[in-house]
């Protein structure tokens, strides 16, 4: 589904993104950990399309096309989908116009009919009950004035309406009390799908305990340093990621 | 071309320009006077330091003359329900077969001015020019030596208003190269509930013409007043407008403003608070593109104690447009305890557009809280990521970003039906969104 091949990336005059290669298939979830800095979020918000950076080498598939060579709404069109790091406020648009909007605009590119606020509405009935939402967060203007734990919820929400191909979680985890950390994973839980892949950036293994991934990366410096299977997060947890540091060789 | 209108004037005060209560033709005599001394404005005058009005001081305007408009060519610029009250002028003079006066409450007054300056000398007398000194702006004295025709809305006391009452103001698509001199004067008598709506519309698409109005506003004691002012003039025309309004105790007077036609558009808002415990609002939206200036003048007058005002505006300007704020808050040394947060906005479309904001505070008592602010920018690069990554394209992103910025000011416009007129314009204007 996703070949990333020697993928470089620069803000500025810094290069973030030094070379990474990473294979995802149908169905699977891959986690990408690392220490602050190393690149895990820079990663994340590449493939998405992010103008802060900017590519300077390699190459990103999506089943077989060029993401690299795609608008940030193509890639959303073509099936990938960002949950930001800190999603952003809008002010003045409520959540049930924006969530609309999106969906119609994916439905108009893949050449299908929209569908009206009504039959949307019937549609999102079933998405809120994902993220355990009452209705009457969608009056609201999109994560403006939205407690932490609400714009990573409103994230999902927006994941489950959109239903992408590949779901891209951004420290989704990050300032999560654990009532709302076991909400957003129940609803990523349910998300998952043989047809569906995850990458999960992730800073702590805690998540990782609900959403379980297949594979694990740990990103140092701007390379993948290491990959493996779940019990790889626990070793990071019990061990911290100098060890990984040391064996890369940038300690 | 100060010495065309003066001579203008001798013509009109020789035959019909006299006619009128015995007060007028001094009230007029003064006012073309006070233009003659002081003439047209030029960029050297700090009040008109951004807006240069040469073309319009350069041009020779004739008189406005009558003009056809159909009933149906007015739809476009009707809203809620077709019974509601409207009085309707066609370059300035009152058409009454467009206007709909049957269905006001009793007392309630609607009139052309042209027709109350003979029925209703008294009330005139005691308000109109009273409000809105031709020493205000030349453009006001120049008015006030010629105006002919206008609204006159009169809210008797404890009346309530349940429908917005709509001043419309058409130019003709054969009004190039006229000027008209629109004049209302709005009473709502204490404890009274009125929402006016006032706006000048064109037929003319292209032409260049000229609308200079003056606007009276009297709010009494305890009365509520909605005043909603629409400027969708063709855009090339030009025009001037002055609203005063004056408040007694305990009065709620709440303005929304909208201004996006004219290839050069002033207006003036001006509120008075003569009383304590007075609440004023002032809200504005400018959308301007091409090579439109745009220029909104406000002042307020806390003379009182115990008053609030609030006032945002926002702008949106694209192509090379430009616009203009400046709002001017006083406090007399009377005016402790007051209340007053001044806001302008602006969003710049494009990088040629350009913005002159000025918020004027000038506070001669201790015990007050004013607060004011200013911005310019472009839209939030941030924000239209996040609206692409969920795959909305880069245009409509852009428009309903835009959108929502200018949506926030018009949400504040208190009845339902206008507030909905003035969404759909935004929309229309600003190209519909998906």
């Amino acid at each position: 589904m996703l070949d990333v091949i020697g993928l470089r990336a620069s803000a500025g005059d810094t290069e973030i993104l030094r070379g990474i290669s990473l294979k995802v298939n149908p169905g699977e979830v891959h986690a990408i950990m690392g220490p602050n800095g190393s690149g895990k979020s820079t990663l994340a918000q590449v493939l998405a399309g992010h103008p802060a950076y900017e590519v300077s080498g390699g190459r990103v598939l999506f089943e077989g096309r060029d993401l690299l060579e795609l608008e940030p709404e193509e890639r959303a069109q073509a099936g990938v989908f960002l949950a930001f790091q800190y999603p952003v406020e809008i002010p003045g648009v409520t959540n049930a116009y924006f969530l609309r909007a999106a969906y119609n605009a994916l439905r108009k590119a893949r050449g299908l009919d929209e569908v009206d606020p009504m039959d949307f509405l019937d549609i999102l009935e079933q998405k809120l009950k994902i993220v355990e939402w009452e209705p009457d967060i969608m009056s609201r203007a999109v994560n403006a004035g939205f407690s932490g734990g609400e714009k990573k919820r409103n994230e999902i929400l927006q994941l489950a309406v959109l239903e992408p191909k590949l779901g891209i979680l951004d420290e989704t985890d990050s300032g999560l009390d654990i009532d709302a950390l076991r909400i957003v994973a129940a609803g990523v839980n349910r998300l998952r799908s043989p047809e569906r892949a995850f990458i999960v950036v992730t800073h702590y293994q805690r998540l990782l305990n609900h959403i379980v991934p297949d594979v694990v990366h740990v990103l140092v410096n701007g390379r993948i340093a290491k990959s493996g299977g779940k019990e790889l997060a626990l070793e990071l947890e019990a061990r911290g990621y100098d060890w990984v540091e040391e064996e890369a060789g940038v300690a | 071309m100060t010495g065309t209108y003066v001579r203008e004037f001798e013509a009109f005060a020789g035959n019909g320009g006299a006619e009128g209560p015995a007060w007028l033709p001094r009230v007029r005599r003064a006012a073309i006077d006070r233009f003659a001394a002081v003439g047209f404005p030029t960029t050297r005058d700090e009040e008109w330091r951004f807006t240069p009005v040469a073309p319009i001081a350069q041009t020779e305007f004739r008189p406005a003359g009558p003009g056809a408009v159909t009933r149906a060519a007015l739809g476009p610029f009707l809203f809620g329900h077709a019974e509601w009250p409207r009085i309707v002028f066609v370059n300035g003079k009152f058409a009454p077969e467009l206007s709909v006066l049957s269905t006001l409450p009793g007392g309630v007054r609607l009139d052309n001015l042209a027709s109350a300056l003979r029925t209703d000398g008294e009330l005139l007398e005691r308000h109109l020019t009273r409000h809105a000194r031709p020493e205000t702006t030349p453009f006001a004295a120049l008015n006030t030596a010629f105006m002919r025709d206008g609204a006159l809305v009169y809210v008797p006391p404890g009346i309530a208003l349940e429908q917005p009452v709509h001043l419309l103001f058409v130019t003709s698509p054969d009004a190039g190269g006229t000027v008209a001199h629109p004049r209302n004067l709005v009473v709502v008598e204490r404890g009274a509930r009125a929402s006016v709506v006032e706006s000048y519309v064109s037929l003319a698409d292209g032409a260049r013409y000229f609308t200079n109005a003056v606007t009276e506003v009297v709010s009494g004691e305890d009365a509520w007043t909605e005043h909603t002012r629409i400027q969708r003039e063709s855009e090339r025309a030009y025009h001037v407008g002055l609203t005063h309004v004056d408040q007694a105790r305990g009065s709620h007077y709440r303005s929304f403003t909208l201004a996006m036609g004219g290839a050069i558009a002033r207006h003036n808002l001006h509120v008075r608070l003569n009383a304590p415990g007075i609440e004023t609002l002032m809200y504005g939206l400018y959308l301007t593109r091409g090579e439109q200036v745009v220029d909104n003048h406000t002042a307020i007058y806390h003379d009182n104690p115990n008053c609030n005002s609030w006032e945002v505006y926002k702008g949106v300007l694209d192509d090379r447009s430009r616009a203009v704020f400046n709002g001017k808050v006083f406090v007399k040394p009377e005016g402790q305890k007051t209340d007053a947060k001044q806001t302008n906005r602006n969003l710049l479309l494009s990088s040629a557009a350009k913005v002159d904001t000025k918020p004027q505070l000038e506070i001669f008592a201790d015990d007050v809280k004013c607060t004011h602010g200013a911005t310019v920018g472009f839209l939030d690069p941030l924000g239209l990521f996040y609206l692409r990554s969920r795959g909305i394209p880069t245009q409509t992103a852009r428009k309903i970003l835009t959108y929502a910025f200018a949506a926030e000011v018009v949400d504040e416009v208190a009845l339902a039906p206008v507030r909905e007129e003035l969404n759909r314009l935004l929309l229309a204007r600003l190209g519909h969104l998906e």
